[in-house]
């Protein structure tokens, strides 16, 4: 496979979640500059002067909430201008809901199908475009293994992960043809905020380890990664158990 | 995936004692203060690496600026200027996360405790010192200013020149007059990551504090003393002195350690026998009365680092830490009683480090050093026995005229705390309304 220089210009859409900050960290140490979005300009203000003190060479922010699709336009249009060209797009963002409140209510329900699944294809779909004119770039898109199979204990989410793989699946075929990167991250479990109330097991990664399989799979420019690897060992069992046993599991 | 209806419990370095609280992660400066304010008191911790209840708060609310493992937190680097040195950074970061970003840029941290581990937030917090005291001083003299946070959201910018008041009480105010958000660290240019070593056993305290004159210039010094032996053996040691390296050397990042101690070692491994045999193993491990070399500042300043978790060695009921300064009139006889008391006791501790305070002033209200000669220790809990002699200890302590140490304290009295920092009442002004720890709560019962 040739070989293409690392991106430079980089897009961050959740800058301030946990796995995206440790991501753009080792961007940061590469030299790249940013354009990171996320909902408080508080924390990307944090963001932006860590990133910059580790090596960026230059940071820019913009405060929004991604669920706001009617937004996304300006926003990307502002992204480009600012990073000259877009190199990277990493979407980050994402909540995991409350499985109980997801089962009881439509509306819960559809607030995580928003935020996991409408709005990134709302942003791909800009960016996608984007990247077929440049005819360059890495689409990453951090979804989750629990899109490979839906669980009873949070299939909304699990939906929502693997509308998303799907979505991404048809992307990438259409985006091959213009030597645009689209990149699947699934990873397992890992220690951050948004799974702060779960009890944590061994199971557990750290978001800067999830960080450095990222970029490794940006750099090897491949499609689909589970982080940590041996995540894809397990999703294989689990995808393969018979529906009927499945169903009286409990996981 | 369970969900986590009682979170595993907050523990000190030392585990002891035991205190439930719950704990609220502090991911972002602008997280606090709590909104809605917790029903009880609150206290700020780190990395949780202080030894005994100076991190704890009995059904408190401890909002922790690192995450277990240290994952997640406050740890985000604000900025650098290579010029001065100066790195800003939020008060979660830990001294091993400013040296990955430092030294492949040749810098090193000013201050530099026993271990890494610890954040900037908890080094200011217990004003901590290092093996250059007699030259640097504590940490809090290269902390050239800090924000901090009161629980009603004031901010106070803190420098000697800047509300400077608030600056002395918050340098080893642990952790109790509010909360630090990000801190200013003054580091230092090396050239390599190297060290220039020499080991030197000595016999006995007067051979100690003569090594210490001798070295007085060199940057850093520290002396691993054996605790157990008696008789022709008594206070025999190790005085081992260090340079940076002058010569352009690598200045690569430190690899993450591999090993942990996975499990609790049953209380009976460390008892008299064992470290007994342990000190003489180690103080034989160098041959000759010198040993010098070039060796990397990992092992010489973390020894203790390349195995995570190593307090589970002291067993489940964790360990006892004591340390002690006594003022250099009466610094030897107080350090031969302190130590015949030890060694009297049968109970062996197992790393015992002794080394010399300088004249350096601490900057901090309720700083521990002050001039003299320090003894650090620690023992297996073994309740009632271990309790009785720390006390004993800590009455030597006081009749020399010297103090302890709360950052390594779950022992001290009441009255030996008040009478060591007869200060305690004016810095009690400076306390959060809000905040208050197990400690304070103890030493002014």
């Amino acid at each position: 496979m040739e070989k293409r220089p690392f991106p430079k210009a980089v897009l961050a859409l959740g800058a301030t979640s946990a796995i995206g900050e440790a991501t753009l960290r080792l961007l940061a140490e590469r030299g790249a500059r940013f354009y990171l979005v996320a909902r408080s300009q508080e924390k990307l203000n944090a963001v932006a002067a860590d990133l910059h003190t580790r090596g960026a060479t230059g940071v820019a922010t913009h405060a929004m909430d991604l669920d706001d699709t009617a937004g996304h336009p300006a926003m990307l249009e502002a992204a480009a201008k600012s990073l000259g060209t877009i190199e990277l797009a990493l979407l980050a963002h994402g909540v995991l809901g409350k499985q109980e409140e997801t089962e009881a209510s439509y509306a819960a329900a559809e607030a995580v199908l928003r935020t996991n699944f409408l709005s990134p294809v709302s942003l791909i779909t800009w960016l996608a475009n984007y990247f077929e004119v440049t005819k360059q770039g890495t689409l990453a898109v951090i979804s989750s293994v629990a899109g490979d199979r839906g669980r009873k204990s949070n299939y909304v989410y699990g939906a929502s992960k693997g509308a998303l793989n799907v979505f991404l699946s048809g992307v990438r075929a259409r985006m091959d043809r213009a030597g645009v990167q689209v990149l699947t991250i699934k990873p397992g479990f890992v220690a951050t905020p948004m799974t702060a109330h779960l009890a944590q097991g061994p199971l557990f990664a750290k978001p800067s380890q999830v960080a450095r399989g990222i970029v490794k799979a940006i750099e090897k420019r491949r499609d689909v990664v589970y982080l940590p690897a041996f995540w894809m060992v397990i999703m294989l069992i689990i995808r393969l158990i018979p529906e009927r046993i499945f169903k009286k599991l409990n996981v | 995936m369970k969900q986590n209806s009682a979170r595993p419990g907050f523990e000190s370095w030392g585990r002891y004692p035991k205190l439930d609280a719950s704990v609220v992660p502090l991911n972002w400066a602008s997280d606090f203060p709590l909104r809605p304010p917790p029903a009880t008191r609150m206290l700020p911790v780190g990395a949780g690496r202080s030894y005994g209840d100076v991190c704890l708060l009995g059904h408190g609310t401890l909002l922790r600026t690192r995450g277990p493992e240290l994952v997640g937190g406050m740890d985000r680097l604000l900025d650098f200027d290579p010029a001065t040195g100066i790195l800003c950074c939020e008060a979660g970061t830990t001294l091993g996360e400013i040296l990955d970003f430092a030294v492949p840029r040749g810098f090193f941290l000013p201050v530099s405790p026993g271990t890494k581990y610890v954040t900037v937030g908890g080094a200011i917090a217990n004003d901590i010192h290092g093996k250059n005291h007699h030259i640097a001083g504590t940490f809090g003299r290269h902390v050239p200013r800090f924000e901090l946070v009161r629980s009603d959201g004031k901010l106070l910018i803190c420098s000697p020149a800047q509300n400077a008041d608030w600056y002395a009480a918050t340098i080893g105010g642990m952790g109790l007059t509010g909360l630090i958000a990000w801190a200013e660290v003054k580091l230092r240019p090396i050239v390599s990551r190297k060290i220039e070593y020499v080991g030197i056993k000595f016999s006995g305290i007067e051979e100690f504090v003569a090594l210490s004159a001798a070295h007085a210039e060199t940057e850093y010094t520290v002396s691993w003393i054996d605790c157990v032996a008696t008789g022709r053996n008594f206070a025999r040691g190790i005085f081992m002195a260090g340079e940076h390296a002058k010569t352009p050397g690598p200045l690569k990042q430190s690899r993450a350690p591999k090993l942990t101690l996975p499990l609790d070692l049953p209380e009976f491994m460390l008892n008299r026998r064992t470290v007994g045999l342990f000190n003489t193993l180690y103080y034989n491990k160098q041959r000759g009365k010198t040993r010098t070399g070039l060796v990397d500042y990992e092992p010489f300043f973390y020894p203790l680092d390349k195995l995570l978790h190593w307090n589970r060695m002291y067993g489940r009921n964790g360990l006892l830490q004591f340390q002690c300064v006594v003022p250099w009139e009466a610094g030897q006889s107080g350090l031969i009683e302190i130590l015949k008391a030890i060694t009297g006791s049968g109970l062996a501790s197992f790393l015992a480090v002794l080394k010399v305070f300088g004249n350096v002033p601490s900057p901090g209200m309720m700083s521990f050093p002050k001039p003299g000669i320090t003894l650090a220790l620690d023992f297996p809990v073994r309740q009632e026995v271990s309790v009785d002699l720390l006390e004993r200890l800590g009455a030597i302590t006081l009749e020399h005229g010297g103090r302890m140490y709360p950052a390594k304290d779950a022992t001290m009295t009441a009255e030996q705390f008040q009478a060591f920092y007869p200060q305690w009442k004016k810095f009690a002004a400076y306390i959060d309304p809000a905040f208050d720890s197990a400690f304070w709560q103890r030493v002014t019962a």
